[in-house]
């Protein structure tokens, strides 16, 4: 834990007066504050809150939209007014005023067209991603990183576009996708995540504002790691991100994700859809690192995470990996989804779920089996400290021509103080009798010997619980790609700060 | 006995046996050497009937009748046993049901009645004797627990229950010290009678002192490519199988 | 049509002649629980733990209400409620959960309670046998209560056997409350053998005080579709529990387990085992959850379900639930769906031993280890022998195919 800033040091003497629990070290304290939490005063252009038609055709009619996206928004819009918000979850859902919500914000409004150049971005707006770690330009360019930064609801800036397009790749915000390649994004939008999907789904199907398109063309192996930082910024201000990742034949795509949101008072919903398509031999690796501002250490404020993320393995020998560390947010509700529809498709989902404070996440995945001869794994790693609930729910079903199936879960709950909840819900349903489904899971506390023997070699108790804590996440963290993995080690530490003392 | 003609088999997608022609008469004992890979396993594993390998090509006449019709089961029980080379563990099945499953089995397609309890009982204590194999062992689930040694002891002992009359023993002899090797084989001899035929599978010698092969084949990549007497493994055991390759060139 | 109403006229109709024939302790919840279910209706498969079996379609059907009265030997310990030798008003109706739908039928319907009690201190030897046997010729359905209280000390083997004699339709309810109090010793088993007519609705009840030690049982050898409940609270420190289970599904039966162990307090440990093999057309379906409070510290708990898929066509549905809010404890839970062992099936084969034979020994193989865990040596060695006949079953099986013909 080398976190030198002031505000950890102002938060451990605040720490120190709390009265110590009965429990000696491990003892939920309230954490540090949070470190992203601040505005950037740029000039947004807001739609007025509530949502109707009108807000949906006008959401479509600003961003230039063909007639057929219009139809799917007002459809999808349509179904949600159906819907109940749903309460299955093992989180306690706030009602959500969903007429008390913004759903546009565009903070490039001022320069009416979006930024060609690194030196038409917002000044403001570039020391945000300064002040959140993310080098946008050189640094990046070093790291080999392709940024598509979505601020608000806008894509700001993309880089090495030239450099992708030589391979043919498409990197760019589905706006843009919706007018350079309507084709290829009518072909493939809610094919994977229907937007009668679900109740967040369909709402986002209605109002989505921005977000990434990835066409990664046949036998093309992109030569680096596609990256998105999301922010939300503007207050009340839900964002509605979609993604959309196609793998062509024999390609392969690593894409990353990056979240955080400014600190604010009121819940701020973020219902988000992530469509992956993989053809035959085609490969993505996607990987999430979520951060978003999780309420104050009594509850208060945070981010609302409800996404719906989902990959369709369609071709034979495809592979998809989901890779999660998910820190922030107040209420996390989200199961990135495996299709293996594909005979011989290969998924992972390894997940690193860590809840403080009164943070509350479920999550996990679903691998849904119906090509030959399909794998699946799934590593989770919840870790609970302060007065939050975490819970794994997962789901594998073999469907009945899913012949040679198989999977391997294993779930493992860390609990960290003694006001926390750690559950574990998977379901498995298997309809074919030549699967094979394993599924393990523990729940344990943090092993007291380990840490004294780190005490005994000197290392003070909230400095092991880190490395502990680290090494416990490290099957997950391992399968980040380096930059990120150093991000994610960094997040849980700070996540975890003072849950010990 | 047994007659193989022109046998092709494959595993998955690759050929393994690409043309084995065998015959072994009453009594006889072949041996079967080759360097690993060659289709050792593949070839006795055809015989009996694993349903991971797959015949394209060629016929396996036992005594007559069409080896590659009948269930393994059949074969088993018309005489065809194989000592596996890496037998496996069977949890919850005890030897001693396990092995009255089998030698009823085989009583029946004699067309003799079940054995009545007490002459099982008596039949399983005097057969182990045979191999040295330990009464707890029997308790015990099939194979659950038992050392590499006591595994192949075990295997001996199956086949002294089930008294087949052609058996391969495929690399009986691997992880196996001296001692356990001489009982093993002396158990094998004990069995025999002038009628019984074998395939004995090994990479060395050593086996062949205990066992006196009549004929040894030289298996490489997938075809017989040399026959001749104890002579011909004695020659191997000292030289390697390299000249015998160079001669193919 | 949903099928309640049909249950709710008959209560309104028959309320009168069940009270008479019932007793006070038993009459005093009755209206209550009847509320209870008129409002809340049959789950649908949206309730939690009622997902994987559909109760509308199992109560549809019109069944007459069996009224007959029990039968009991004379015994020191089993008692029809009515002469009950202590007052059960403390016990009766406050172990079950009374939100549950089926259990609130039962209570509504009930007339008779079986009363299993064992006195402070006393060790009951031989084990207490109930058997239940369906009977008639009509379409009948049974409601069965039966309450057992065992006091400080006490210590008692309980089997309950359910059997089906007539090809008739039959359905059952069944609310077993279990009271131990501190340092009680049961075992339970609960054992069917039924037809595929039958179905079956069983909820068990267990509370336990401190130092207890209860095992639960339950063998599904043969049925049509049997959904068993089992909620454990474990309200005393020290606290033990083991939950085994047994489900051997052919045709096209259906066999529903759905487990509760509650740690309500530090110290206890709870060890689950559950096995299925789950043949031809047949649906298994297990749900086990270990709920562990805020303050039930140093809780140890282990959960495992096993399950053999045999056919093609058998379903499979497995969900083992861990919800722990205390940080001091150990649990951990394991489930597999698995093929049988080719290998092993291989090496059987090459002795000689036909391949259904070879099946029949494997898969008896895989159940063993519940049987095993029968405490009571007689009882575990007619539970082996029921279990491989079961599996080599060939008579059964033929009379299966000819009922799902039709």
């Amino acid at each position: 834990m080398k976190n030198n800033n002031e505000q950890q040091n102002n938060n451990k003497e605040r720490n120190n007066e709390r009265p110590q629990e009965k429990n000696e070290f491990v003892r939920s304290v309230a954490e540090k504050m949070y470190e992203f939490g601040f505005t950037t005063d740029v000039h947004t252009e807001i739609i007025d809150k509530g949502l109707n038609e009108d807000v949906v055709r006008l959401i479509s009619q600003k961003k230039g939209e063909p007639e057929w996206l219009l139809q799917f928004r007002l459809d999808a819009y349509r179904y949600w007014l159906t819907q109940q918000q749903p309460e299955w979850g093992h989180v306690h859902l706030p009602e959500i005023d969903y007429q008390a919500i913004s759903y546009y914000a565009d903070p490039t409004a001022k320069s009416k067209k979006g930024p060609e150049t690194v030196d038409e971005i917002d000044p403001e707006l570039m020391k945000t991603f300064d002040k959140l770690g993310i080098p946008l330009e050189e640094r990046l360019a070093l790291s080999g990183t392709a940024v598509d930064a979505v601020m608000d609801s806008v894509s700001v800036k993309t880089t090495f576009k030239e450099k992708l397009s030589e391979k043919g790749i498409i990197f760019c915000s589905i706006s843009e996708a919706v007018k350079q390649y309507p084709d290829l994004v009518r072909q493939y939008l809610g094919t994977v995540v229907p937007p009668r999907d679900n109740y967040f789904a369909a709402l986002n199907s209605a109002v989505f504002s921005d977000g990434s398109f990835v066409y990664i063309p046949k036998n093309t192996r992109c030569p680096m790691e596609l990256s998105t930082y999301f922010r939300i910024n503007a207050r009340n201000t839900g964002q509605f991100e979609r993604t959309l990742i196609v793998c062509d034949e024999g390609s392969y795509v690593s894409y990353l994700e990056g979240c955080t949101a400014p600190m604010r008072d009121e819940n701020q919903l973020h219902a988000a859809i992530v469509e992956i398509v993989i053809n035959d031999h085609a490969e993505v690796k996607y990987s999430t690192v979520q951060n978003w501002y999780p309420g104050d250490a009594e509850g208060k404020g945070g981010v609302l995470n409800l996404v719906t993320k989902r990959g369709d393995l369609r071709g034979v020998n495809s592979k998809l990996s989901w890779t999660q560390v998910e820190t922030g947010s107040a209420i996390t509700w989200k199961y990135p989804s495996c299709v293996l529809r594909g005979d011989n498709s290969q998924a992972e989902f390894y997940s690193v779920a860590v809840t403080n404070n009164h943070q509350e996440a479920d999550t996990g995945t679903k691998m849904i089996h119906l090509g030959k001869n399909t794998r699946s794994t799934i590593i989770s790693k919840g870790i609970s400290a302060g007065y939050s609930e975490n819970s794994y729910r997962g789901l594998v079903r073999v469907g009945k021509q899913a012949d040679g199936a198989r999977n391997y879960s294993s779930c493992d709950s860390l609990l960290l103080g003694s006001n926390c909840g750690a559950h574990t819900f998977p379901y498995m349903d298997i309809h074919n009798n030549t699967a094979t489904v394993e599924h393990e899971a523990t729940t344990s506390k943090i092993n007291e010997d380990q840490l004294f023997y780190c005490n005994q070699r000197g290392i003070s108790t909230e400095e092991a619980v880190g490395l502990i804590v680290n090494g416990y996440a490290k099957d997950v963290i391992n399968k980040l790609p380096m930059e990120f993995a150093v991000e994610a080690q960094k997040l849980l530490n700070v996540s975890l700060e003072g849950s010990v003392g | 006995m047994l007659q193989i003609k022109n046998l092709h088999a494959k595993v998955g997608d690759k050929e393994i046996l690409k043309g084995i022609n065998l015959t072994i008469n009453d009594g006889e004992i072949h041996a079967v050497m080759g360097t690993n890979g060659a289709g050792k396993s593949t070839l006795s594993n055809v015989i009996v009937g694993n349903p991971n390998y797959e015949v394209t090509e060629g016929s396996i006449l036992f005594n007559g009748q069409d080896l590659l019709q009948m269930s393994p089961e059949e074969r088993a029980q018309a005489g065809v046993f194989l000592s596996f080379q890496a037998p496996v563990e069977i949890p919850g099945v005890s030897m001693t049901n396990f092995m009255r499953a089998a030698v009823n089995a085989r009583r029946q397609a004699l067309g003799k009645e079940p054995l009545k309890s007490t002459d099982f009982l008596k039949l399983m204590r005097e057969k182990r004797k045979l191999v040295e194999i330990d009464q707890k062992l029997m308790n015990r689930s099939v194979n659950e627990g038992f050392s590499g040694g006591e595994r192949k002891r075990n295997e001996i002992f199956q086949m002294a229950m089930l008294d087949p009359t052609f058996c391969i023993l495929d690399e009986t002899d691997s992880g196996l010290d001296v001692d356990a090797l001489r009982i093993v084989a002396d158990g094998f001899n004990k069995l025999r009678t002038a009628e019984t035929s074998a395939i004995v599978i090994t990479h060395y010698q050593r086996l062949l002192d205990y066992i006196r092969p009549d004929f040894v084949h030289v298996l490489i990549d997938g075809r017989i490519v040399k026959e001749g007497t104890a002579d011909l493994a004695r020659q191997i055991e000292e030289t390697g199988f390299d000249w015998i390759k160079e001669e193919l060139v | 049509m949903k099928s309640e109403q049909q249950y709710i006229e008959l209560y309104q109709e028959a309320a009168s002649i069940i009270k008479a024939k019932s007793c006070p302790v038993m009459n005093a919840v009755r209206n209550e629980a009847f509320s209870t279910f008129q409002c809340l209706g049959f789950p649908s498969k949206k309730v939690e733990r009622y997902k994987y079996t559909d109760v509308d379609a199992a109560f549809a059907p019109n069944y007459g209400i069996s009224l007959s009265p029990l039968t009991v030997k004379p015994s020191s310990y089993i008692f029809n409620i009515k002469d009950a030798p202590i007052d059960v008003t403390p016990y009766y109706h406050r172990v079950a959960d009374v939100t549950d739908a089926i259990t609130a039928l039962n209570t509504a319907l009930v007339h008779e309670t079986l009363l299993v009690y064992v006195p402070k201190n006393t060790v009951v030897e031989d084990p207490v046998v109930v058997d239940n046997y369906l009977r008639g010729t009509a379409a009948t359905m049974m409601n069965r209560r039966v309450l057992i209280v065992m006091e400080q000390g006490a210590k008692a083997t309980i089997v309950m056997n359910d059997k089906a004699t007539d090809k008739q339709q039959y359905l059952t309810t069944q609310v077993v409350e279990v009271y131990c109090h501190d340092n009680a010793t049961l075992d339970l088993y609960e054992i069917e053998e039924t037809t595929p007519l039958c179905a079956r609705f069983s909820n068990v009840y267990i509370r336990e005080g401190r130092d207890c030690s209860v095992k639960h049982n339950v063998f599904t050898l043969f049925n049509g579709l049997t959904r068993n409940l089992c909620d454990v609270y474990l309200q005393g420190e020290h606290g033990e529990v083991t939950l085994n289970g047994c489900a051997i599904g052919s045709g096209s039966r259906h066999i529903d387990n759905n487990t509760l162990i509650h740690h309500q307090v530090p110290q206890c440990v709870s060890r689950e085992c559950y096995k299925y093999v789950v043949d031809d057309k047949s649906v298994g379906a297990f749900a086990g959850k270990i709920l562990v409070d805020k303050d039930a510290q140093k809780t140890s708990s282990h959960e495992t379900n096993a399950n053999l898929c045999a056919s093609s066509d058998a379903r499979m549905y497995t969900q083992p639930m861990l919800e722990i809010y205390a940080d001091d404890v150990k649990c951990a839970h394991g489930s597999t769906v698995g093929v049988m062992d080719e290998a092993a099936l291989f090496y059987m084969r090459q002795r000689g031993i036909p391949e259904d034979e070879a099946r029949a020994l494997l898969k008896n193989a895989f159940m063993g280890e519940v049987v095993d865990q029968v405490k009571n040596e007689a009882l575990r060695q007619k539970l082996y022998v029921k279990v491989e006949k079961r599996f080599r079953g060939d008579f059964e099986k033929c009379e299966d195919c000819q009922l799902c013909k039709k």
